[in-house]
């Protein structure tokens, strides 16, 4: 039994629109744990994110410099909101905040803050333009790869992975091209939207599961739960899904997660190739789902198991997931006062009464 | 020797005709018919054994057709990987 958790925990991520981040699901699973007995403060970028209004969700919440701002300008500001509310953990769950974070732990450390995220080497391992690389080097299956900086590495790659072929944007971002010129048209958007390498990747004919698993950084995993996604929205967001029972799955998870010797929460992405069953990984998210409080509901409160590793306890790794629970979101209008946006706009932050956020 | 019904036997039905596939995520309603199909897969039964309890069960005549029927089910089924391809069947 986890023993009980008296630290104030920091979130951040409390966008949550048709494109979620994770830090509302990650709140929910720690409020969804009895142990969890500490405060939570959400952090966001926009006085509007929908999270800081969630009735019962958070303790308290405050704006935080959007991260091209600055390493500075965010250290100051955690300064300021550890003083203002006295966090011990910072859990960040958006990629852009992981890299500048990884890159600042003994800043952190000085602040007195623990965070858990993965090691700049593990973060550099797991990009889009670098998986295939390690992949090879860990042993763990990719579709083949290639990194592409010209419109005339495109025709190449078309010719040598075959049509149709996956062209990704180096963050974010894929489309399926058919043709070449579909291919070479998706090079340029890509790039132009998120710059060099954009990525070209032999299609694979499956279907795509998602793993959401937590990493102790030195090689084991402390859960791992894999779902289908059983509804998408117009982003391709999943927006239902289901947990499943695929070992050979939690098997591939546990692979990369011990090659990349990853620290903290992750999303692998694995397609099943639908003719031979084979599994590649697609693609490694370095942080966890907007989905993650599906696996609180299944039995594995990883949100919970990442705090304990933050706050330095040692997690064995957690019971089996319960197969088919299911996940469907859920649009809401959210009514309140004006007081928590108003200090948020004015103050850039609010605090709710002792007591009164759950 | 019988069919191998591991796989079947994994399969989350209720008595509505919902199946859960918990190895794939996927979802299938059944009419009653082809829940009573199912189920006797399930519980290993052989084809003909199927075909006389659906004539029973629904009072079905025309045993041909029925036989016909259930064979183009087992093969829908085999399509969604809820049945072991003929490869890998055992003997019918």
């Amino acid at each position: 039994m986890t023993d009980a958790i008296e630290a104030t925990v920091a979130v951040t991520g409390m966008n949550a629109t048709d494109n979620p981040a994770p830090g509302v699901a990650v709140c929910r699973s720690l409020r969804a744990a009895p142990a969890f007995q500490g405060r939570i403060i959400g952090l966001g970028y926009e006085p509007l994110d929908p999270g800081f209004y969630a009735e019962g969700l958070l303790d308290g919440g405050a704006i935080l410099p959007y991260p091209s701002v600055g390493r500075q300008a965010t250290m100051a500001r955690l300064r300021e909101l550890r003083d203002q509310f006295g966090i011990n953990v910072l859990l960040p769950t958006l990629d852009s905040e992981l890299r500048p974070l990884a890159g600042a732990m003994a800043q952190l450390a000085t602040l007195g803050l623990r965070a858990l995220t993965p090691s700049l080497e593990s973060l550099q391992a797991a990009s889009k333009s670098q998986l295939a690389e390690e992949a090879g080097r860990a042993g763990f299956p990719v579709p083949e790869s290639s990194p592409l900086t010209t419109p005339e590495a495109v025709s190449e790659v078309v010719d040598r992975l075959g049509l149709p072929v996956v062209i990704k944007g180096v963050f974010y971002g894929a489309t399926i091209a058919h043709t070449e010129a579909d291919a070479i048209a998706a090079f340029h958007f890509h790039a132009a939207k998120w710059g060099l390498p954009v990525i070209g990747q032999r299609f694979i004919d499956g279907e795509e599961y998602d793993v959401a698993a937590l990493g102790d950084g030195e090689g084991r995993t402390i859960g791992a739960v894999p779902m289908r996604k059983m509804a998408l929205t117009d982003k391709g967001k999943g927006w239902s899904g289901v947990t499943i029972e695929d070992p050979a799955m939690i098997g591939l998870t546990e692979q990369v997660v011990t090659a990349l010797q990853w620290r903290g929460g992750l999303e692998v992405e694995i397609l099943k190739e639908r003719s031979a069953g084979k599994l590649y990984v697609a693609e490694i998210n370095p942080r966890f789902p907007a989905w993650v409080h599906l696996t609180t509901g299944a039995g594995q409160n990883l949100p919970l198991a990442c705090v304990e590793l933050a706050l330095g306890r040692a997690v064995d790794p957690l019971p089996p997931y319960r197969v088919g629970v299911q996940f469907v979101r859920i649009s809401l209008d959210q009514i309140t006062d004006m007081s928590a946006y108003g200090a948020l706009s004015a103050a850039g932050s609010f605090e709710h009464p002792s007591g009164s956020s759950a | 020797m019988s069919r191998d019904t591991s796989h079947l036997k994994q399969l989350a039905i209720n008595e509505n005709g919902f199946v859960f596939d918990p190895r794939t995520g996927h979802t299938f309603t059944l009419n009653a018919t082809g829940l009573a199909v199912l189920e006797g897969l399930k519980r290993g039964a052989e084809a003909e054994e199927i075909v006389a309890e659906l004539s029973a069960t629904f009072e079905l005549e025309g045993s041909e057709d029925l036989a016909r029927d259930v064979d183009d089910f087992v093969a829908r089924l085999r399509e969604y990987a809820l049945v072991p391809a003929a490869s890998q069947e055992s003997q019918r």
